[in-house]
């Protein structure tokens, strides 16, 4: 392609970051520095260049892990490394709100200020950070519109960390929670629990940060971790996980050392491959469907089917995808999984290229998990070790590999079209469908997109078969189903329980609702889900009790509120959350969230335009606008937990 | 376009000159997975879409043609039925390109041997390929035998009479095609016949009420050369600047000045127009007049009257039919649409089909267009495939070997300076005067960046580039799609210099085009003080 | 859709089987189209007034302004008509009370964000709808921006950008596969930019104009047309429009050229030209001013 590059080159750290992630350039046409006899006579290019676009965002994340930020050099070698557009790769990195295109101390700390931290006080932390800091990195920036925000000044002395407001970053067991980030040749990325401000300052202020300010979760001893305690202040360990009844899908967390293939295999790893050879593709989804398991990701279809669609397309070269981009606020239970069971994932990922003939599989997590995407990758790389990845897994003449590749800070990428667009080199914007992923996925190939949970849930069910797992559960809602339980509860965690227990179970599970003792709501599906209430206790966690009652399971969460909690707040963090997290890409999603947000603002305020009647009927208009007009499920489901606030909470002020 | 799957882009930079076909292109390389291949001296901006760029030496493209027809004939790989049934002079061609081995290609070329195979064998293992070429071929001394080589290919492989596939001159202005169409060349007459046949002479004869001369003319070089031994003594120009455009300006404007008339319809002031005895101001004809034009895919279209052209000025078919008319004979038909049916009665198996209306209709219709009902001809050569009598006259190889340019480089004149055009401007300039391009950078010397170290030299800094005919004083400006011991200049500047007063008239003797696109130069840095503009300094300017 | 001489040229194609037919219904109304149509062109055929922002004849759907959106019975949503195709059966209905609200809606959010004053059809469609962009009051946040003017052809007024995503097509992908300009930034943030943010000088831009030919609001223009309006002396009530065929090289592109008083203000392309499919390059849509610089002479 005919590039065109701004006048900046690339420090040698810059170069060598990307060259690390990319491998050296192959002639000066790809960036080497010096041109060869050859490369005055030939350039190799066209599609084969044009085709290495999808390592854009890999390529970004190691130049902004190893200088904190995206300069015009490090940007530019990038671009003609990879045959990018420049102001395409512009539109990537200014998508993706964990890559910085401004200067920026390497040492920044993501604080968490959505619903399940606000429960356990991060806007108090925050204000404290405001106050004895510098006010937090502003997202959004627009060179040449807006003026860089007030206190910059301090935030990009190198001496000093920065600090900025984040999302949900899936710590909601352990909240208040952070992401520390230190950029560098060996960067540090960390995921902190039980943040104070103290630590917080202690993280970001001058001079060398304390070892042990950064021990957290990498500690843990996974043979203890489920035993531990979450309230200490410094070491929040293995979150908690429990359950009703047989555990299946959380069987080795906290059993299993996360680190060791053999471990795995002592405690029945590798069993369901070798049952799933023995069943055949067919077999296995011959299982699934009699399982009558449904995808565990929000939308309930159903795995076997679709894995039996993949697998009868034309086209020969398939994906299978694990979406691990859980950033549904007050979902952790991937985080769990993949931290402390990862070879279950690898092993379900094999089976499932196993039945529906892919031989290359992704597992897409999000960057706030550091952890996780080292664990995988390390089970990844063992299990290729030791033949059960690779050209020829378990001698079976059957080729499958995988490869992690992180997000970069959008929940929109969680959306199965916008996390292919994303693994592209794309900004993460959801795709019009149909076609679907089935049939015109990945790189326009069939592709299977399948939540963590659904893929742990394969495993018990090809060893034990269909038939069993759908016994558990109710008729309509087969198996367990995990909970991420947080906010007021006692014992914040995951929880698997059959399909059908109460919400009321669940809670007590968790150790029953803690903060002053009285429930005054609970979000239950995640943002995009709904409120409920203390007269709800006995509401049946299926798919179809919760939809008689207006809700939804979504990704399992429930985040319960005491009654000191102002709702309002957490009403309008969730409408600020979809304002921030929509891609853009559709008017109605796109104004609509700020609408909202306004419109939600004016009135809890209490400064309706009008009157509060007719901010409500403004309210309802939108939410219908963005259920019905918006592309994907984010605009579609913007308005559900608003409305259901609404609705349940009586959230019109008096 | 849009559906073969490799084109053979050859001495040309269409991104630049040809932006519109360019997307055609994209979309077969974006949409349909077309492979392409970019032949020339130049990393250009077509070439960086390539899936492979072979960067051959100025001037070698007949060795390359050659090596890749001997590859494709050892692997196997010609199209045997096609050369049996539609071909003669095989063997010959076959015994012709013998001596040029892939390892013999590279060192004529500097393409690597691997590179030229991989390009044969993609161009002959394709079911449908193309190959393109604009003047990267035609600007040089041995233009007609590197056509032929090319030509040669595609008779190999088969790649001719077919959908998708092809061989496809680009041409540089909207009537370059037109005008060889309607006998502006010198050995047709309108509808591109013979002017030695005397069954079409008769014909046009009958028609005219005048009797023809029978001979082949001179080409623009012989018309030069003619000019010069005082055998040419009156020029009558229309719409062109042979003192800018021409190769070795310097002797150009030396002949013209030796004519006894020199004649130049123009729309500016041009130099030429400068040097003339009489100068007849007429209209810019694509937007003050009606006409027909004919672009590179032998497509006539409609050219329509949007404005009034200045006061004074004449239409040119006013012109032409008042010049006969003053010279005593009326010229029958007035009027585009009038001439255009004359045309059409004269030219029947070409244009019969063509009326004013159908054109319009279908936004143009490619010739052949014999009839009202013919739909026009997309693809030429399909008879190529037919059998017996339906096949016509077999299509010939042509042997052609391997010369180089004329003026190779040496020690006094080291660098081989080749010449082509930016995107946002045209030809000598006059046409893209008007607006202000935000990215015009003017004339500059284009160097590679291992010779600009050499001289110690960076952008910006002026040098003096001079030839065995003159020099011109410029900018350098380093360029990455440039090796060491080749420049690069274009003619679109005369304000700023006259590349021309460098090149060579060393001229293609069928066609009469110079080699523009190879002359031996020295580039120093320009040690005046003065701001010398170029070795005309104190020439007034064109227009 | 095909232009007249395309439909010549199929004639020359080997083996083009013709589509199947697929007939669906629209408001109660059947009607057959081609596999592929999208439910737009198959209520095109039927005449239906389907308003579009981001849909453009010769670029990819977008489906991004989702003023199109009708209902499919069966759906759980609206769905875009621009980009839908047609299955057997469907059922579809073009206008009732839940399409109407979206339509509204999504006008109401476009006017209250971005200045439409110059976008031909829009303050109709507004009307048709009876869309109030005010509802939102006086404080909605929009995305006025200071005029980008740095360079002697274009002018970007990005505060008239409903982020149709027609330039960014017609720059990359579709049509001239330049890559100038791409959609930056996030959510209501998002906007249209260079690398970072550079002015096109120094951006890969080529002056073709693609991008102002597909703008549906004006806010990319030729300073020719900024300059007119500026002056309260762009009339297109007084415009001629001639096609003829471009001068600048032998590719044949035809330029519309429009007229006004006598002068050349604007030259375009017709989409529907098998050519050219509305685009040009610099010269073909710049050069035009040569012809009348005459006072120089």
């Amino acid at each position: 392609m005919d590039l065109k590059f701004l006048d900046a080159e690339p420090t040698a750290e810059e170069r060598a970051a990307v060259d690390a992630r990319l491998g050296p350039p192959d002639s000066a046409w790809d960036g080497a520095a010096e041109r060869s006899a050859r490369d005055l006579h030939v350039a190799i290019g066209g599609k084969k260049q044009r085709d290495r676009r999808h390592l854009l965002l890999p390529a970004l994340q190691a130049l902004q892990g190893r200088v904190g930020w995206i300069s015009e050099g490090g940007f530019n070698y990038v671009c003609k490394r990879l045959t990018v557009p420049p102001a395409e790769a512009w539109g990537v990195a200014t998508f993706y709100m964990m890559l910085s295109t401004m200067p920026r101390p390497r040492r920044v700390l993501h604080v968490c200020d959505d619903i399940a931290c606000r429960a356990r006080g991060a806007s108090d932390l925050c204000d404290v950070l405001r106050r004895e800091h510098s006010p937090a990195l502003h997202h959004g920036f627009v060179p040449g519109r807006d003026d860089p925000p007030q206190g910059t000044k301090v935030e990009i002395s190198q001496a000093h960390g920065a600090w900025t407001t984040a999302p949900c970053l899936g710590m909601c067991d352990v909240a208040p929670a952070a992401l520390y980030v230190d950029a560098g040749a060996e960067p540090v990325e960390r995921s902190l629990g039980g943040m104070t401000a103290d630590r917080a300052l202690r993280l970001i202020g001058g001079g060398a940060v304390p070892r042990d300010t950064l021990e957290n979760i990498e500690r843990a001893d996974p043979g203890k971790a489920a035993a531990s305690a979450n309230q200490a202040d410094d070491a929040p360990l293995m979150p908690f996980v429990g359950g009703l009844g047989e555990l299946r899908l959380l069987k080795r967390v906290g059993v299993v050392d996360p680190a060791s293939l053999e471990s795995y295999r002592m405690h029945g790893g590798y069993k369901a491959l070798e049952k799933a050879f023995a069943l055949g593709p067919e077999g296995v989804i011959r299982e699934l469907n009699e399982a009558r398991l449904v995808g565990r990701g929000g939308a309930a279809f159903p795995t076997g089917r679709k894995w039996d669609m993949v697998r009868a397309q034309p086209e020969k070269t398939r994906y299978i995808i694990c979406n691990a981009d859980e950033s549904e606020p007050g979902t952790f239970k991937d985080r769990v999984i993949l931290t402390a069971d990862p070879f279950a994932i690898v092993e379900a990922l094999t089976i499932g290229a196993y039945a529906t003939g892919a031989r290359k599989g992704y597992v897409y997590i999000r960057g706030e998990y550091p952890l996780g995407a080292t664990r995988i990758q390390y089970a990844i790389d063992e299990a290729r070790r030791a033949g059960l990845l690779g050209s020829d897994v378990m001698g079976r003449n059957f080729s499958f590999d995988i490869e992690v590749r992180r997000g970069a800070g959008a929940y929109i990428c969680g959306e199965e079209t916008a996390l292919f667009e994303s693994i592209e080199g794309k900004r993460g914007e959801p795709r019009n469908k149909p076609p679907f992923p089935t049939e015109k996925g990945l790189f326009g190939k069939p592709t299977i997109v399948n939540n963590v949970e659904t893929l742990a849930n394969v495993l018990p069910i090809v060893l034990n078969g269909g038939a069993a797992a759908a016994k558990i559960g109710t008729p309509k809602s087969t198996g367990t189903r995990l909970f991420c339980v947080s906010g007021h509860v006692g014992r914040p965690g995951v929880y698997e329980i059959p399909m059908g227990a109460t919400l009321g179970e669940l809670i007590e599970l968790a150790g029953g609702v803690a903060g002053s003792g009285k429930l005054q709501a609970a979000l239950l599906g995640g943002a995009a889900g709904g409120f409920v209430q203390a007269a709800d206790m006995n509401l049946r966690l299926t798919h179809e009790d919760t939809a008689a009652v207006g809700a939804t399971l979504g990704s399992g969460v429930v985040v319960a509120f005491d009654d000191t909690v102002d709702m309002k707040d957490i009403v309008l963090r969730i409408a600020r959350f979809f304002r921030d997290e929509s891609c853009g890409q559709c008017v109605p999603c796109r104004v609509g969230t700020m609408r909202q947000y306004e419109a939600l603002s004016r009135m809890l305020g209490r400064e309706p335009l009008g009157s509060t009647d007719q901010e409500l009927g403004l309210l309802h208009e939108l939410g219908t606008a963005m259920r019905d007009g918006s592309i994907c499920g984010l605009g579609q489901t913007a308005y559900s937990a608003v409305e259901s606030a609404i609705k349940r909470l009586g959230l019109s002020p008096t | 376009m849009e559906e073969t799957d490799v084109v053979l882009l050859w001495g040309s930079n269409a991104r630049n000159a040809h932006p519109i076909w360019f997307h055609h292109l994209l979309k077969g390389i974006r949409n349909h997975g077309t492979r392409l291949y970019v032949i020339d001296p130049r990393r250009s901006e077509s070439a960086q879409w390539a899936d492979a760029w072979l960067g051959n030496h100025v001037g070698s493209d007949i060795a390359l043609a050659n090596a890749m027809g001997r590859e494709i004939i050892h692997a196997g790989l010609c199209s045997r039925d096609f050369i049996a049934n539609a071909c003669s002079g095989f063997e010959e061609y076959a015994k012709g390109v013998e001596e040029y081995t892939l390892e013999r290609g590279e060192e004529l070329t500097g393409v690597p041997a691997d590179v030229i195979r991989e390009c044969a064998h993609a161009y002959a293992r394709a079911e449908k390929a193309m190959i393109c070429w604009t003047l990267g071929i035609t600007q040089h001394h041995d233009a007609t035998e590197a056509v032929f080589a090319l030509i040669n290919l595609c008779l190999l492989t088969g790649h001719i009479g077919k959908w998708g596939s092809g061989l496809n001159p680009l041409r540089g202005q909207n009537n370059v095609q037109g005008g060889g169409d309607m006998g502006a060349i010198p050995n047709r007459l309108p509808g591109f016949q013979q002017i030695t046949d005397p069954a079409v002479r008769e014909r046009f004869e009958k028609h005219w009420g005048v009797k023809l001369q029978p001979n082949v003319g001179w080409n623009l070089t012989e018309m030069l050369d003619a000019m010069d031994r005082g055998k040419l003594t009156s020029l009558f120009v229309i719409g062109e600047n042979p003192a800018h455009s021409d190769a070795d300006a310097n002797h150009v404007e030396h002949v013209l000045a030796k004519l006894d008339h020199l004649v130049v319809q123009e729309i500016y002031m041009t130099r030429t127009a400068e040097l003339a005895h009489v100068v007849l101001p007429t209209v810019a004809s694509w937007c003050e007049a009606t006409g027909t034009v004919t672009n590179s895919e032998r497509r006539v279209q409609l050219c329509r009257k949007a404005i009034e052209p200045p006061e004074g000025t004449r239409d040119e078919l006013w012109i032409i039919n008042e010049i006969g008319t003053r010279l005593g004979k009326d010229l029958g038909a007035t009027g585009p649409e009038a001439m255009w049916n004359e045309l059409r009665v004269l030219a029947p198996h070409m244009y019969e089909g063509m009326t004013y209306e159908r054109l319009a209709r279908y936004d143009g219709l490619q010739w052949p267009c014999p009839s009202a009902d013919h739909p026009g001809t997309v693809f030429l050569h399909d008879r190529l495939w037919k059998k017996g009598a339906e096949r016509g006259p077999a299509a010939p190889f042509n042997v052609v070997h391997h010369e180089g340019p004329v003026e190779k480089p040496d020690a006094e004149y080291p660098f081989t300076l080749t010449t082509g055009r930016h995107l946002d401007a045209y030809n000598t300039g006059i046409q893209t005067s008007g607006y202000s391009s935000p990215m015009t950078r003017g004339e500059t010397l284009d160097i590679s960046p291992e010779d600009a170290d050499r001289i110690g030299i960076t952008s910006g800094i002026r040098v003096r580039v001079a030839s065995r005919r003159g020099s011109v004083v410029v900018p350098a400006r380093i360029d990455e799609g440039l090796r060491p011991g080749v420049v690069f200049m274009t003619l679109h500047y005369p304000d700023d210099a006259v590349t021309n007063m460098l090149t060579i008239n060393a001229s293609d003797l069928a066609a009469g085009t110079a080699e523009f696109k190879a002359c031996a130069v020295s580039v120093e840095p320009e040690t005046s003080v003065s701001p010398a503009r170029s070795a005309l300094g104190a020439m007034p300017a064109s227009a | 859709m095909s232009s007249a001489h395309q439909q010549l040229v199929r004639l020359s194609r080997p083996s083009s089987k013709p589509k199947a037919m697929v007939e669906i219904s629209v408001d109660g109304e059947a009607v057959s189209v081609p596999e592929g149509s999208t439910i737009l062109d198959a209520c095109k055929k039927l005449g239906k007034d389907i308003p579009t922002l981001c849909w453009h004849q010769t670029l990819t759907p977008a489906n991004v302004c989702r003023v199109c959106m009708v209902e499919l019975e069966g759906a759980r949503t609206l769905v875009p008509s621009c980009s839908r195709e047609v299955e057997p059966g469907m059922k579809v209905k073009t206008r009732n009370e839940r399409v109407d609200l979206t339509r509204r809606l999504v006008l109401e959010m476009l006017g209250s964000s971005v200045d439409l004053s110059i976008s031909p059809g829009t303050p109709e469609m507004i009307a048709e709808y009876d869309a109030r962009p005010e509802r939102f009051g006086p404080d909605a946040a929009n995305v006025a921006r200071p005029v980008k003017d740095d360079n002697a052809l274009y002018v970007r007024d990005y505060s008239k950008c409903i982020l149709c995503y027609r330039c960014v097509q017609a720059c990359g992908d579709d049509h001239q596969n330049t890559f100038a300009i791409a959609v930056a930034g996030r959510g209501f943030d998002a906007h249209i930019s260079t690398e970072f943010d550079t002015p096109l000088p120094n951006s890969a831009c080529v002056y073709c104009g693609n991008c102002i030919a597909v703008c549906p609001t004006g806010a990319l223009i030729a300073r020719r047309e900024w300059q007119m309006r500026g002056d309260n002396t762009w009339d297109e009530s007084k415009q001629t429009t001639t096609d003829t065929i471009c001068p600048y090289c032998g590719v044949g592109c035809t330029l519309t050229l429009h007229v006004q008083d006598g002068e050349i203000v604007k030259a375009t392309s017709p989409f529907g030209n098998d050519v050219t499919l509305g685009n040009l390059c610099i010269k073909g849509r710049f050069g035009w001013q040569h012809v009348q610089n005459r006072e120089a002479d």
